[in-house]
């Protein structure tokens, strides 16, 4: 019983932003994407839990914290089946999957050592090539990564 | 106004090429020509290629403009952790035009986004060099007189040649058909094979480089077998005179048949095929003169 009301308690969300439905072996990509090592914010990581849709996945819960619709479709890139709830006085007042957007720019590290992003300080561009299968191409060296390569920086 | 700049041969469309192409062949006709008068343009070596510089620099000089920059990065302010955006900045504020090759991809198309004038790429690592593959183009359109319809046989390193890659991507405007010759180590890729697929384009893979393929060439296009290539030093030893043309395997060839290497060549073609007239790999290097000239007052806007 106890054990169960601690759980609740975690759970439970005045306002901020859950994300929901992320692959296991992907939530700490998305934890680097939405920058979330450095933010203040109470923040409840689980992972591993049971999903009938994906086997396996993992939730971040942010409270008071509302990112922009563009930071969010980030995560696409490696969780296409995210769903987002954002909460207001405990209550979801919206949910949505998240989409990929055509270009992403940041967050992705071309795996080209020879790239120019990865030797001038500049940010990378990603173009989106392949939004089922999920491959991106840089915008400077042109070469294609597929989704299990992709690395964030 | 941004600059037009060429640092991918896909920037330019199909009437694009073909522009360009006659443009080269009115070069051809009258290579010294004043037009650059009054201009200074960079060319900008941060990695050494003579080849390609004393071709982009007679061009310059022919068209009557003047040139500043370097040819060796060891002796500029990159060697001393400057920046390729400051660097850029800097011969922006000097110059009408850059030129540059640089040993890291996607370094022109990087620069040609902060630069105020505009960029030619003139090599950036194993990514792309545009002004190559259009001396390509000009090649093939003069001995054929048409660059459509045209069976083009690839041969060699088609894993790493990015000549051939560019070259596969340029020819797609034009209904060709491809012959992939290469040892399964350095077989065409499969995004280009794909690309050919979308864009309807059929191809045929071989490893032997035979007779029957030589036959039905209207361009075969050469390219070196470099040892660094193979991870199986083996593998390189079995294959590395497989893929050198002779000239005997040009005897049933088409009469209209052309041999074209980017060059420096290694042993990829024998001696004795030089003075087989099918041979045009030395004109094919000066045929760059007049595309890149062509190049040069495309993105000055420049109407010739
Ligand atoms: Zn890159």
């Amino acid at each position: 019983m106890n054990v169960e009301k601690k759980e609740l308690k975690v759970a439970a969300l005045e306002n901020g932003t859950v994300i929901d439905h992320i692959p296991s072996n992907q939530l700490f990509k998305v934890v680097s994407i939405l920058g979330l090592e450095n933010c203040p914010n109470s923040i409840t990581i689980g992972n591993n839990l049971a999903s009938k849709k994906i086997g396996k996945k993992g939730i971040i819960k942010v409270a008071d914290r509302f990112f922009k619709e563009e930071d969010l479709n980030k995560i696409a890139l490696v969780a296409p089946e995210a769903q987002i709830n954002i909460i207001h006085d405990y209550q979801v007042t919206e949910k949505r999957k998240v989409s990929l957007p055509d270009v992403v720019h940041g967050i992705i590290r071309c795996s080209n050592p020879k790239c120019i992003t990865n030797n001038e300080p500049m940010e990378t561009i990603f173009h989106v090539v392949d939004k089922v299968n999920i491959q991106v191409k840089c915008h400077y060296c042109e070469r294609s990564v597929s989704k299990d390569e992709i690395e964030i920086c | 106004m941004k600059p037009e700049s060429l640092v991918s041969i896909t920037d330019f469309s199909k009437e694009e090429i073909l522009d360009l192409l006659q443009t080269a062949s009115r070069f051809e006709a009258n290579p010294n020509q004043k037009i650059l008068e009054g201009k200074v343009v960079a060319t900008l070596f941060f990695e050494p290629s003579t080849r390609t510089r004393l071709s982009f620099e007679t061009a310059v000089n022919r068209l009557g403009g003047r040139i500043i920059g370097f040819s060796d990065a060891s002796t500029t302010s990159s060697s001393k952790g400057e920046t390729l955006k400051d660097t850029i900045m800097m011969v922006s504020n000097y110059v009408d035009l850059i030129i540059m090759r640089h040993h890291l991809e996607g370094a022109a198309r990087y620069a040609s986004e902060i630069a105020s004038v505009p960029v030619i790429n003139a090599g950036d690592g194993a990514n792309q060099h545009p002004s190559q593959t259009m001396l390509d183009l000009y090649s093939i359109y003069k001995t054929q007189g048409t660059l459509s319809n045209l069976n083009i046989t690839m041969v060699g390193d088609l894993k790493y040649g990015r000549t051939v890659h560019s070259l596969l991507m340029a020819m797609s405007h034009f209904n060709p058909t491809f012959h992939f010759v290469a040892p399964d180590e350095l077989k065409m890729p499969i995004e280009y094979k794909i690309f050919c697929e979308q864009h309807h384009i059929p191809y045929f893979e071989h490893s032997e480089f035979s007779e029957d393929v030589i036959n039905q060439a209207d361009i075969l296009y050469m390219t070196r077998v470099q040892r660094e290539r193979f991870t199986d030093l083996m593998e390189y030893e079995k294959v590395k005179n497989v893929y050198t043309l002779h000239n005997s395997m040009l005897e049933h060839s088409k009469d209209n048949l052309r041999v074209l290497h980017p060059l420096p060549r290694v042993n990829e073609i024998s001696y004795d095929v030089d003075s087989n007239p099918k041979a045009y790999y030395f004109q094919q290097a000066q045929n760059g003169l007049y595309a890149r000239q062509a190049i040069i007052c495309k993105v000055l806007g420049i109407e010739v």
